[in-house]
Order: structure tokens, then C-alpha cells, then sequence
């Protein structure tokens, strides 16, 4: 019996480096909110992961050297809540050996990530988290693919200066890290462009009832809205203004009508704008990966749904993790980061680059916002680019809507 | 100035509909002194029969009202024989725990089959237009509707026998049972008329605002405000304290950040429970 167990044990560990070189693995970690408030958006960012993982694994692998590495996952749902993803994020690293990170979805949730993430030294590519204070204190190894917080508003602002120098603005957002750092920043765009800011309100996250928001708006006389949250108090916001008749000319909403669901709200939908990191409209011409159309289309045809920002910075937070190893030729953080550090490239996203002094390392310096506009397009509605002027695909329709409805 | 009236009257609208469900869960405590904590869920349970006979058959929203109303009924009878029964008489601890872990299961089921995903059912009704304010048809609506169901409660409660035998045991229960009213049949009655309430508000509340299967709490919270507030066991004071919870709601809004409601909200139902320990609408405990 000893000596059949020996021999047993000795085949065993001679045994076990052969199937290891056999299949060479890089091993990435993530959560994502399958369930909770941020399901809807999540799910978007997950989904384009998945297209990268099997994009890069169809074509044998991520190159390192002169060896080829598939890319294996391993996720967790973090249903929503950041004292999850601590947890998640510890046990992804020290129990699952993630060698590489990407973000959960959201600000509260990425900033959850990244204090694990920079404990350990690992490196975590952030594709939905847009708040700029994680990377204000001195981190090394995180990188932010999207345009940060501070500068998702600015687009509309100039849009709203624009067609209408003397707009009266409401302000009214919900109370989380992302959405009060927009608004913050919007504000003080808004002062500067000469615009009057007539109401600034925060609601808590979970509000389902805007009634009586809606009404201050009205009574505040504004014209002008800029604010929401994320998907579910955004969209329900839409639909009581409508609903309420708040008349306003301009509506700007975060993150809600990005996404295609958001059709559903009908005429509560049309003329409301929304800052976007990405729509199938825009046209970057990649340096590596695929093209936009191309992206559009075969994301199409795996998901069976239309891809939106979520899922295009979710693909190329894989694609942009990958060039980085690729140039480095090595898995060591610290060469990959070096190479993320000089990385100054074109993909169909968009232009990325690095912030590289320690004040603000690894925030998103090249990438730019577009403003998309829910319009009519042949009798259905479509969000349109109507902002900056050079990625525009339709004018702006504005006021949004018939003063008498 | 209109648009504090505006906010007031929105706030009433929507505390009619508040004071309904919280009818429900003072009835149930009024009869037999016993909490229900499925109360929350049972509201649930009315907002997604609402999504899913409108998704599934394309019913009018109000249509699914009745329904509601029968399948709570039957629902609280159930949840009478297996959590109520055997704790009438004792600790309310016990039946505390017992509608708890009903409550714990229900939302576990219904998170393991709908997530935590925000459903939407979609009411056009035209509103009422005074001004630049609009009141949206659905609160209108839904307020009247709350109103009628009140109403329909109260005449039972007053002028059926079956309604008066539960009174009488909610006034004290050795006694009704000394002159042959079968209580174990009236507390479940009573159960049942709880929790279709509960369910009938949650429907109603379906039409106006989205909802999780979460959200339950949330409302169940309100239910106890306004439940003290009105007096426990009295419906006709629930009804008013969903009023005057309506009415706060609607006068703070206009003058203060949304977010500090719910602050203002409580510090007064502290203070009115310091000034008015039975309730404001209270007469005599137990009495309906």
C-alpha cells in the first residue's frame, strides 16, 4: 500500500507541470452586479468582457513572448453592494489567483475594488467606474479606459449654451459618488458659460416616488434639466416630467437613455440627451481591433441585443489590457503597467491614454464624451450623436418639446 | 403658493394609498394583537400580480384590482393556518417571528426568480391640469379607488354580521367566544381582509411608482406610521393617518431637500407618539 501510494504521489507532481504547459492560462478577475439596482448597466459591461475574452481566445490567445495565453475568467455577483465586492476582490485575488482585474460596474463599486486591488499590487482596468477620487490618492495600478465623472456633462452644457444662452438650469441627481461629482462639475461648467443654475437637489438613490421633485422643478421656473443617476431613478424621472408636464426644452439625463430599454418610455423618451462614452454612430479609426460597424454587428449577433457604451468599454478594457501585455511580453504588473503607462492608442472606442503623474495616475486623458439625443428616425425613436459637431449624426432638436402638449 | 397646494395635494393623493394598505396590517393587529411583518411582502405580491396579469393577458391595470383582492384573501387564510394559528395567546414575540420568517421566504423566492430588477407597468390615464401643475390621472385614480375599497371595508366591518363578529373579538376575544362566535374562523377571516388589503395596495401602488421585489419594506415602513399614527386596530384612523402622513409629505417637500422627508417625516410621528401615545385617531384600544 506505501508504495503503491508513493508511486501514486510521484506521478502526481511529475505529472502536473506537463498538463500545465499544455494549456498556458491568464486568469481574469471580476464582479458584476447580476443582481440589485445596477443589473441593468452591469450586465452591458459584462457582456462585452465576454465578447473580448472569446474574440482573443478564438484567435489563439493573448501573445506573451512567444507563448500564446488563453484568458480564463472568474466572476462573482457583488449584487449591487460595495461591502461585496471587498470581499469579492479579496477572495478573487488570494483564493482564485487572478492575475489581472477588471472594474465592477459603477463608481461606489470600482472605488470598493480598487482598495483591494492596490493593496495587493495587482492591476484592475476600470470600465465602469467614472469618479476620478480612487486615482487621486496615489494609486499605481489601476486604469480608467471611460472619460471620467468631471467631464460628463461639459458636452451638454455647451450644447445647451448653444441653442439657449439664457437656459435656467434644475439641477437634481441622486445622492452616490458618480453622479455628485458629474453635477458638481456641471455646475461650475454652467456658471462659467453664463448659465443660470435655478435648483440643485440631491434624492436618495433607492426614490421611486419624484413627484414632489418634479413639482419643485416647476416651481422653480427652470427650462433646463440636467441630472438622474442610473438606470432605474433616470428612467423613472423621464417618464414623471413627462407625465407631470414640466415642459422643459432640455433634458439631460445620466447613464438612463443610454440604454435601449429606455425606448420602452415612448414619448417620455423623445429629445432627453445623455452623456455617452460611445454609440454606434461615432467613427474612430482603430489602430488594432475590430471597426465600429464590425463591433456593432457581431456583438448583435452573439447577445441579441444592440451594444451600448457599457458593453463597448467592457470589450476594450480586455482589448487595452491585451495590447498592454502584448508590448510588455511579460505578465509582471509591473511591465504591464509600464506599458499601460505609455499606451497612446486609437480602437474603435475611442483614443486612449493614460494620465501619468502621480496626482492623478491612470486617469483617462484622451478619451471623449459624445452627447446622443433620443430623436424620430423613420418612424422609431433612435438615439442620435448630436454632440461635439465633428462626431454628429443629426442636428440637435431642440426645445424637445411642443410647448402645448 | 399653487404649487405648495400642488405638492399638498399630490402628497394626500398618494397617502390614501399609504392609508389603504396600512388599513390592512391595523386590522390584523387590532383582531388579535398580532404584527404581520409579511405585510411588505404581501404588497409585493400585489404589485407583481399587477405586472404579470397586465404582461401576460394585457389586462387594464384596474382590472387586476379584483384579483388582487380574492387571492390575498385566500393568501392570508393560508398564511393564518401556518403562521398565526398556533401563536394566538402567546408572546406576540412569537408571531412577530413567525410573519418575519413567512417574509424571509417570500422574498427569497422572489428575488431567486425576478433578481432584484426594477418592473415598470405602464398607466396612461389622463391627468388634471391646474396651472403649470399637473396631477397625474394614476394618483387620482388610485386615490379614489383607495377611498371606495375604505369605504366598502367600513360597511362591512359595520353592517354585516360577519363584520360585527369580528369586531366584537377584536374587542375581546373570551367574551365573543362566551356567546358562540367561532373566533378561529373570524381570525382568519380577519387575516384574509389584512392581507388582501395589503395586496390591493400594492397593486395600486404598482400603477404609480416602479418596483423590486425589495420594495416592500419600504412601504411596510410607512404602514407602521401610519397604523400608530391612526390608532392601532382602528381601519377608519389608518385611512386618516395615511391622510395626515400624505399631507406632511407634501407640505415639507417644497421647503426642504427631498432627501430630509423622511427625517422631518419621523421626528414628527416621534413627537406625535410623545404627545399621543394611542394614536391620533385612537378612541379605546381593540376598538374598530
Amino acid at each position: 500500500m506505501k508504495a503503491f501510494s508513493a508511486i501514486l504521489a510521484i506521478a502526481t507532481i511529475t505529472a502536473s507541470p506537463v498538463f500545465a504547459a499544455d494549456t498556458n492560462i491568464i486568469t481574469i478577475g471580476f464582479t458584476a452586479s447580476r443582481t440589485g439596482p445596477l443589473n441593468v448597466d452591469s450586465l452591458g459591461q459584462e457582456h462585452g468582457f465576454e465578447f473580448w475574452r472569446d474574440e482573443v481566445n478564438g484567435k489563439g490567445g493573448i501573445q506573451v513572448g512567444d507563448q500564446h495565453y488563453q484568458v480564463k475568467f472568474v466572476s462573482y455577483d457583488d449584487q449591487s453592494v460595495g461591502g461585496r465586492v471587498q470581499q469579492l476582490y479579496t477572495r478573487l485575488i488570494n483564493q482564485d489567483k487572478a492575475q489581472f482585474l477588471f472594474s465592477p460596474y459603477s463608481s461606489g463599486l470600482t472605488a470598493a475594488a480598487a482598495v483591494i486591488t492596490e493593496q495587493n499590487g495587482k492591476i484592475m482596468i476600470d470600465s465602469g467606474g467614472a469618479e476620478e477620487k480612487p486615482f487621486e490618492l496615489g494609486s499605481k495600478h489601476i486604469f480608467m479606459v471611460i472619460t471620467s465623472a468631471g467631464h460628463y456633462l461639459s458636452g451638454a452644457v455647451e450644447a445647451l449654451k448653444e441653442k439657449n444662452p439664457h437656459a435656467r438650469i434644475a439641477m437634481v441627481y441622486s445622492d452616490d459618488p458618480f453622479s455628485k461629482t458629474v453635477l458638481a462639475a456641471a455646475k461650475e461648467q454652467a456658471k462659467q458659460a453664463g448659465l443660470d443654475v435655478v435648483m440643485d437637489e440631491s434624492y436618495g438613490p433607492s426614490t421611486t416616488d419624484f413627484g414632489p421633485i418634479v413639482n419643485k422643478v416647476i416651481s422653480s421656473n427652470a427650462d433646463a434639466f440636467l441630472g438622474g443617476g442610473h438606470y432605474s431613478d433616470g428612467a423613472t424621472l423621464a417618464r414623471q416630467m413627462y407625465e407631470q408636464k414640466a415642459n422643459l426644452n432640455w433634458i439631460s439625463i445620466l447613464v438612463a437613455p443610454a440604454d435601449d430599454k429606455f425606448a420602452q418610455l415612448g414619448s417620455a423618451a423623445l429629445g432627453v440627451t445623455v452623456p455617452s462614452q460611445w454609440e454606434p454612430q461615432v467613427s474612430y479609426k482603430p489602430e488594432f481591433g475590430p471597426a465600429t460597424a464590425d463591433f456593432v454587428k457581431n456583438f448583435e449577433a452573439k447577445f441579441h441585443q444592440k451594444a451600448d457604451y457599457h458593453a463597448a468599454s467592457g470589450y476594450t478594457a480586455g482589448a487595452i489590457l491585451q495590447h498592454a501585455i502584448e508590448k510588455a511580453g511579460s505578465l509582471d504588473p509591473e511591465k504591464v503597467s509600464q506599458a499601460l503607462n505609455d499606451t497612446d492608442v486609437t480602437t474603435f472606442f475611442g483614443h486612449i491614454k493614460f494620465a501619468t503623474d502621480p496626482a492623478h495616475h491612470g486617469l483617462q486623458a484622451a478619451h471623449e464624451m459624445v452627447l446622443a439625443q433620443w430623436q424620430q428616425m423613420n418612424g422609431q425613436l433612435g438615439r442620435q450623436v448630436v454632440w461635439p459637431a465633428a462626431a454628429r449624426s443629426a442636428p440637435i432638436l431642440y426645445p424637445i418639446r411642443e410647448a402645448s402638449h | 403658493m399653487l404649487g405648495i397646494l400642488a405638492s399638498i395635494i399630490d402628497g394626500l393623493l398618494v397617502g390614501l394609498v399609504y392609508g389603504l394598505g396600512a388599513m390592512g396590517l391595523t386590522l390584523i393587529w387590532g383582531v388579535m394583537d398580532v404584527i404581520n411583518l409579511t405585510h411588505g411582502a404581501m404588497m409585493v405580491a400585489g404589485m407583481f400580480a399587477l405586472y404579470l396579469l397586465t404582461d401576460a393577458f394585457g389586462l387594464s391595470p384596474y382590472a387586476v384590482l379584483p384579483p388582487a383582492l380574492i387571492g390575498g384573501f385566500f393568501a392570508g387564510i393560508l398564511l393564518y393556518w401556518i403562521a398565526i394559528h398556533r401563536m394566538i395567546g402567546r408572546p406576540p414575540l412569537m408571531s412577530l417571528l413567525s410573519t418575519f420568517s413567512v417574509n424571509l421566504v417570500l422574498i427569497g423566492i422572489g428575488t431567486a426568480v425576478w433578481g432584484t430588477a426594477l418592473f415598470n407597468v405602464s398607466v396612461s390615464v389622463p391627468g388634471l391640469s391646474i396651472g403649470r401643475y399637473t396631477f397625474p390621472g394614476a394618483h387620482i385614480l388610485a386615490a379614489v379607488l383607495a377611498a371606495v375599497i375604505a369605504w366598502l371595508l367600513y360597511l362591512f366591518l359595520h353592517h354585516t354580521r360577519l363584520g360585527k363578529a369580528i369586531r366584537a373579538v377584536a374587542n375581546n376575544r373570551e367574551a365573543a367566544e362566551l356567546v358562540a362566535i367561532p373566533t378561529t374562523r373570524v381570525l382568519a377571516v380577519s387575516v384574509g381582509i389584512g392581507v388582501a388589503l395589503a395586496a390591493v395596495s400594492g397593486a395600486l401602488i404598482g400603477t404609480l411608482f416602479p418596483f423590486t421585489v425589495l420594495s416592500g419594506d419600504g412601504y411596510q415602513l410607512k404602514g407602521f406610521v401610519v397604523t400608530v399614527l391612526g390608532g392601532l386596530g382602528n381601519p377608519v384612523g389608518a385611512l386618516l393617518g395615511g391622510l395626515a402622513l400624505g399631507l406632511l409629505e407634501g407640505l415639507v417637500a417644497p421647503f426642504v431637500p427631498v432627501s430630509w422627508t423622511l427625517v422631518i417625516e419621523f421626528t414628527l410621528f416621534v413627537l406625535v407618539l410623545i404627545a399621543f401615545p394611542r394614536g391620533i385617531f385612537s378612541s379605546r384600544r381593540g376598538a374598530l
